[in-house]
């Protein structure tokens, strides 16, 4: 198989396996989910008035009192890696083509040096918090093979991709296949572990503000 | 400068000061040091005419109508005149068993010093019974050919790589010449058709050095196909800046900007037309306003839609329905069970009362 056809199969059978599992995976899990349902909560409601499930939403998206100080890297690099993410994939001009062709929507991307200093620091916020984690025993303790490996199959797209558009290591076919590979394998691998955050992350914040407004600690 | 070639340009009104101009170009084009152009001139001037036998297969005849047919005569078409043709089915005049007498003499003569150029693929279908010429299949020509060749130049994808008959399904069987020869050097000038200075860059190559230019892992010689088209692109800047045409007539399409939307296959295409350009010098495919199409890239054809961007997928997704239809009869299957499981535990629950505490 040379690179032509290699990036002719991840555009080809290769999508279509990753779509397929991803798609499946997906759409079991939310099922399974809120199928499962929570037991009836029998105890009269000490206070329903509020929006604290959507104050919760925002709410958790900032740092507690003082945790800025206490752990700067997970929040700021936390911070730059998830709008860099946005930035690349919905503002990058590739990217929008590959949604236009697959939704029929599309918008104005940005120039590729602006996407490619974003990927950059993508990168470099990715690559501090992981020596983070190495370097904090308590992160270290707490991490198991599932955060490694997910924050891999993360930086692999990014950094392949970056790699190709900058015509770096090795040549533009293959690092543009490579990129592509990289990015299925985050499809399949996101149902099925902690990135299914993507999903539920809001669902299960505003679970949470909820019940917690209504046992009395509304937000 | 003196030598048969020289005399021969003379003949035809080309000077001395043209041919050497055209030396330096050539060899500059092949990234080669500028005293290499001298050196090329005198070696071509001078060379005693090696013979060529150029054996058509599976093809279209765009190969030879490419490098032969200029609206007007150009060099690359006399240097031609300083190899001795003594075999090529659609320009020479002797037909039917002179045809096959000269290439047999010319063989015989020639034997481990001729230059053996082939475009056309070679198809192993039905015994080879697809592409016969006086008879005989493409394969056994080939074979026959190639033992006494000091050298094999595959014009053309098809000879390259197989090219278009190979494309799926590949009803004749085709496969490219590098599949069926394998003792022997062979350069690949793909394209479809290919650029002509990259057939006569090979040939002064040779006819200079003695040897065969530096090659590529596809068997192309490095100083034409060391880049990509989208590398050396003139439309390149507005590729940078995002600037893309959505369709053949807009705005962005009059402008000049990028075709990359379009589906041109510049990114993944290694190929010389972004600098030696086509007709002379006067265009190429992108700046005539349409994508590149790959084509002197290995199954080319088969690389998805020409019109479709390469960082979209080649078809729909095939997967997305049933894909969801399972997962959601999975989903809905564990919640089924969970709910039994849940159900099962009520039922098995053995609540412990004060009274029990207290036995």
């Amino acid at each position: 198989m040379n690179e032509l056809q290699f990036l002719t199969w991840v555009r080809g059978p290769g999508l279509d396996i990753a779509v397929g599992i991803f798609l499946l995976g997906t759409v079991w899990r939310l099922f399974e989910i809120y199928t499962l349902g929570r037991r009836k909560d029998l105890a009269a409601p000490r206070r329903a008035a509020g929006a604290s499930g959507l104050h919760t939403v925002f709410r958790r998206s900032l740092p507690p009192h003082g945790m800025l100080k206490r752990a700067p890297v997970s929040y700021i690099g936390g911070y730059i890696f998830h709008i860099g993410l946005a930035v690349i994939v919905f503002l990058g001009a590739p990217h929008i083509m590959l949604i236009a062709n697959l939704t029929g929507l599309s918008w104005p991307g940005l120039p590729a040096q602006f996407i490619g200093l974003a990927t950059v620091m993508t990168m470099a916020a990715m690559l501090a918090m992981l020596v983070d984690r190495i370097n904090k025993p308590a992160k270290r303790f707490l991490s198991t093979f599932e955060d490694w490996f997910v924050w891999a199959v993360t930086f692999l797209p990014v950094l392949t991709g970056w790699l190709a558009v900058q015509h770096l290591l090795l040549p533009y076919t293959t690092m543009l296949a490579l990129h592509i590979l990289s990015v299925e394998i985050l499809l399949i691998a996101l149902p099925f572990t902690k990135l299914f955050h993507v999903f539920t992350l809001f669902g299960s914040r505003w679970h949470n503000g909820s019940a917690n407004a209504r046992k009395g600690v509304p937000v | 400068m003196q030598g048969p070639l020289i005399e021969s340009l003379a003949r035809q009104g080309v000077s001395r000061r043209t041919f050497l101009k055209y030396c330096a170009t050539l060899a500059s084009m092949m990234a080669l040091p500028p005293a290499a152009g001298l050196a090329m001139a005198e070696a071509m001037a001078a060379a005693r005419r090696p013979s060529v036998i150029w054996l058509p297969f599976q093809e279209c005849t765009g190969c030879t109508e490419s490098i032969t047919r200029s609206h007007s005569p150009t060099l690359e078409g006399m240097i031609f005149d300083m190899i001795s043709l003594d075999y090529q089915e659609t320009l020479m005049a002797a037909a039917g068993h002179q045809a096959e007498e000269a290439l047999h003499a010319a063989m015989k003569a020639n034997h481990g010093k001729y230059l053996l150029i082939v475009d056309g693929s070679i198809p192993l279908g039905q015994d080879g019974a697809y592409s016969c010429i006086g008879g005989r299949s493409n394969l056994e020509i080939l074979k026959e050919a190639a033992q006494g060749a000091a050298a094999i130049i595959a014009v053309g994808t098809c000879a390259a790589y197989g090219g278009i008959p190979k494309a799926r399904p590949n009803p004749t069987g085709a496969v490219s010449v590098s599949d069926i020869v394998k003792d022997k050097p062979i350069v690949n000038i793909p394209g479809c058709p290919p650029v002509p200075v990259v057939m006569t860059g090979v040939l002064a190559h040779y006819l200079t050095f003695g040897s065969l230019p530096d090659l590529d892992d596809k068997g192309r010689p490095r100083a034409f196909f060391g880049e990509t088209i989208h590398d050396r692109c003139y439309r390149r800047p507005f590729y940078d800046q995002g600037k893309f045409a959505k369709t053949f007539d807009d705005k962005g399409a009059r402008r000049g900007w990028c075709l990359f939307e379009l589906g041109c296959k510049g990114p993944v295409t290694h190929n010389a037309c972004a600098t030696a350009k086509w007709n002379g010098g006067t265009s190429w495919p992108v700046e005539s306003g349409h994508g590149c199409l790959g084509c002197s890239e290995p199954d080319f054809w088969d690389a998805g839609d020409f019109y479709k961007a390469l960082s979209v997928p080649a078809h729909p997704p095939t997967s997305v329905v049933a894909a969801s239809v399972v997962g959601a009869t999975a989903g809905a299957a564990a919640g089924f069970a969970n709910r039994a499981k849940k159900n099962a535990a009520r039922k098995a629950r053995q609540p412990i009362t004060v009274a029990d505490l207290e036995k």
